[in-house]
């Protein structure tokens, strides 16, 4: 697997007009707090000192953090922008693995778009509109939906598949993925490539990433899962195994309870019928 | 159902637990008849594996009747007895297809952990821990078995439970670490510990042509049944320099092939193990590699080092400039059960070897607790535990 690679950031994202204000500003308040520094020996001073030195350098560089984190970029449109992903915004995925099937079998799953929500934990549902045009539904990272139509504007059977959102998307994103045979008939390759607009800047990314939700790592996690679906034909799974964790053993004990209760619901509700309800599964083997 | 889980360091107890349920369709459920304590279920209790939780069950020997199975699995029936792997395996991937089941693809749930701590991930196991899948272990009543059609191995109602359970890891990860020794006519293998594994070790280095077989251990028990049951030549290695009797043993020449069939926990009284000791205690070093130090200064040049026992993290002073020097063979790894398990049963079934032979204690699966004390401080040259549900 390939590391991450996000886009390198951009040399400038200050718009003009922002950046002579930057420069005024920042000496201001840097002269200022050199003062008070001076004169009184303060702390917050040399913050203010300090911060004014940022603002300088921001508007002589053009270039601030703060907006790469937020993903906002006042700088004149750079060049590209009428594509999906304007040129250096985003974040971008690549990722790769090998599946024990052949290059035909591995493209022909993929390109039944009703199969990726079985491996792509958060879609939804993808819906063929036509040959090239999709709805997907998917669950995003705070639990919001969000939709989009997606085209397919390359495709070469068994080899590539490329699609990018159309124009209303709650998420714009682009992507392709390459089948490619593996050395000495060892499966097929596949490489996905994707780029994506997060919603709310860098910010969310960081914070994806900080609760273990990264691009990256869910991409990763999908394609292991699709392997697992098409060489085991399953994927794997120790959830819903016993267990004697003690807090378990407590979630046991109370849906016993309440099976209990269901089932003396149950025989109130079927009364006067003969026929006792079925829950002798309850006492287990 | 009553199952063996493991709560923390030393503390293992019989509970009740819910019966498992077919998850997916490859999937059996099977009634466990016989199931052991394994040498590798004491680094378990000992606290040295990582990623335990609360309440895990233990336990990867076992064998059963399948009562249930998922809508994939054709070549089972209700009723019919069968041996399954401590190796999870799902047969189809590229690894399976080479026979390397113990690094399956497909099986562990929680690769991703596993490559954080490895690069990549091994198969799953039953019982070791969440960063082998965290699956439910045989030391229970009822065992869900993944991939139960590529697993599952139907043995004959010829030979007894006690006669075939060894199928589902220390007879071929035994005879696994003999043949990663390259044996040829005429060689003199060395194995370091004479416990279960140790003891399929040296039988299986004589099944493949090993002209003598040294045994080393403390325990005299051990040493004996090495001697009685493997006809091997032992040392005792509380009594001297062992590589240097290995040395005089070998007419100066040194063992052709050296297995560590001891692994993380490896006992002794020279500087270099009392240094482990230490590190250890304080959690500076995961493992205790004096076994693999020996080894590797025992071998004979260009010699193989086979090394079935179980490592789990980082080890110190690794003596890479003796093995460099001499051009030794170096090979490792849990067992690729599935592909000796049909070749082994025809041994067993032929009468070239009686598994069974390892077994000192037997106890109900209601005292394993006792039996894993019992096994663990070697009570009564306590070999091997058996246990019935």
């Amino acid at each position: 697997m390939q590391s991450i690679e996000t886009r390198e950031h951009p040399v400038q994202n200050v718009g003009q007009m922002e950046r002579i204000a930057s420069v005024i500003a920042g000496g201001a308040l840097a002269i200022y707090g050199i003062r008070q520094g001076l004169t009184r020996h303060s702390l917050p001073g040399a913050a203010l000192a300090l911060t004014g030195g940022a603002l300088i350098r921001r508007g002589f560089t053009g270039y601030c953090d703060v907006y790469r984190m937020l993903g906002v970029n006042s700088h004149a449109t750079p060049p590209g922008a009428n594509a999906t992903i304007p040129y250096q915004q985003g974040v971008r995925v690549d990722r790769s693995i090998t599946i024990n099937a052949s290059r035909e079998d591995v493209y022909r799953f993929w390109r039944n778009l009703d199969n990726l929500p079985r491996f792509m934990r958060h879609v939804r549902s993808v819906k063929t509109i036509d040959n090239t045009h999709s709805h997907w539904t998917v669950e995003g990272p705070a639990g919001q939906k969000l939709e989009w139509d997606a085209e397919i504007i390359n495709e070469v059977p068994n080899e590539l598949l490329a699609w990018k959102s159309l124009p209303g998307a709650s998420i714009n994103n682009t992507g392709s993925v390459r089948f490619e045979h593996a050395t000495a008939g060892r499966g097929t390759r596949i490489s996905i490539s994707l780029q994506y607009e997060p919603p709310a800047g860098q910010v969310s990314v960081f914070l994806a990433k900080l609760f273990g939700r990264d691009a990256d790592t869910e991409v990763e996690q999908e394609l292991q899962r699709l392997k697992s679906i098409i060489e085991a034909g399953e994927v794997p799974t120790s959830d819903g195994q016993p267990t004697g964790r003690v807090e378990e053993k407590a979630a046991q004990r109370s849906q016993k309870n309440n099976k209990q209760e269901e089932m003396v619901h149950a025989s109130e509700a079927s009364f006067p019928a003969s026929d006792a309800p079925a829950y002798s599964h309850l006492n287990g083997r | 159902m009553k199952a063996l889980c493991w709560y923390g360091k030393n503390d293992v107890r019989v509970e009740t637990v819910p019966e498992p349920k077919i998850i997916n369709p490859r999937d059996a459920i099977v009634k466990t008849t016989l199931s052991a304590i394994c040498g590798s279920d004491l680094h378990l209790l000992h606290g040295y594996i990582p990623s335990m939780q609360q309440g895990d069950i233990l336990g990867h020997e076992f064998m059963g009747e399948i009562l249930e199975v998922g809508a994939d699995v054709t070549n089972l029936k209700k009723g019919d007895r069968v041996v399954v792997p401590f190796t999870i395996a799902c047969g189809r991937c590229w690894f399976c297809q080479q026979g390397l089941t113990s690094l399956c693809d497909n099986s562990n749930p929680n690769a991703a952990a596993a490559e954080k701590l490895y690069g990549y991930s091994a198969s799953g196991l039953f019982g070791y821990s969440h960063i082998f899948g965290g699956y439910a272990g045989g030391q229970a009543q009822y065992v869900r078995v993944p991939f139960a059609d590529t697993a599952c191995l139907c043995v004959p109602n010829s030979l007894t439970d006690e006669q075939v359970l060894f199928l589902s890891d220390i007879f071929p990860t035994g005879y696994m670490a003999a043949e990663n020794c390259n044996i040829h006519p005429g060689d003199t293998i060395a194995i370091w510990g004479c416990g279960p594994v140790g003891q399929f070790a040296i039988k299986s280095a004589y099944m493949l042509g090993a002209e003598r077989v040294i045994a080393i251990d403390e325990i005299p028990e051990r040493l004996e049944l090495a001697q009685s049951k493997g006809k091997a030549e032992t040392i005792n290695f509380s009594e001297g320099d062992v590589a240097q009797k290995l040395k005089d043993m070998t007419g100066g020449r040194g063992p052709d092939g050296c297995i560590d069939a001891v692994g993380m926990e490896a006992h002794g009284a020279s500087f270099d193990a009392i240094y482990d000791y230490a590190k250890q205690a304080v959690r500076m070093e995961t493992d205790r590699p004096h076994v693999l130090r020996q080894a590797i200064q025992a071998c004979r040049k260009g010699g193989n080092l086979s090394v079935p026992g179980v490592y789990g993290g980082f080890i110190d002073k690794f003596p890479i400039g003796a093995a460099f020097s001499k051009g030794l063979t170096m090979r490792l790894g849990q067992t690729n059960v599935h592909r000796y398990m049909k070749p082994l049963l025809d041994r067993i079934e032929k009468g070239e070897i009686d598994p069974s032979f390892v077994i000192t204690d037997r106890y109900g699966l209601e005292c394993a607790p006792e039996a894993y004390k019992t096994f663990d401080k070697h009570d009564h040259g306590c070999i091997k535990v058996v246990l019935r549900p």
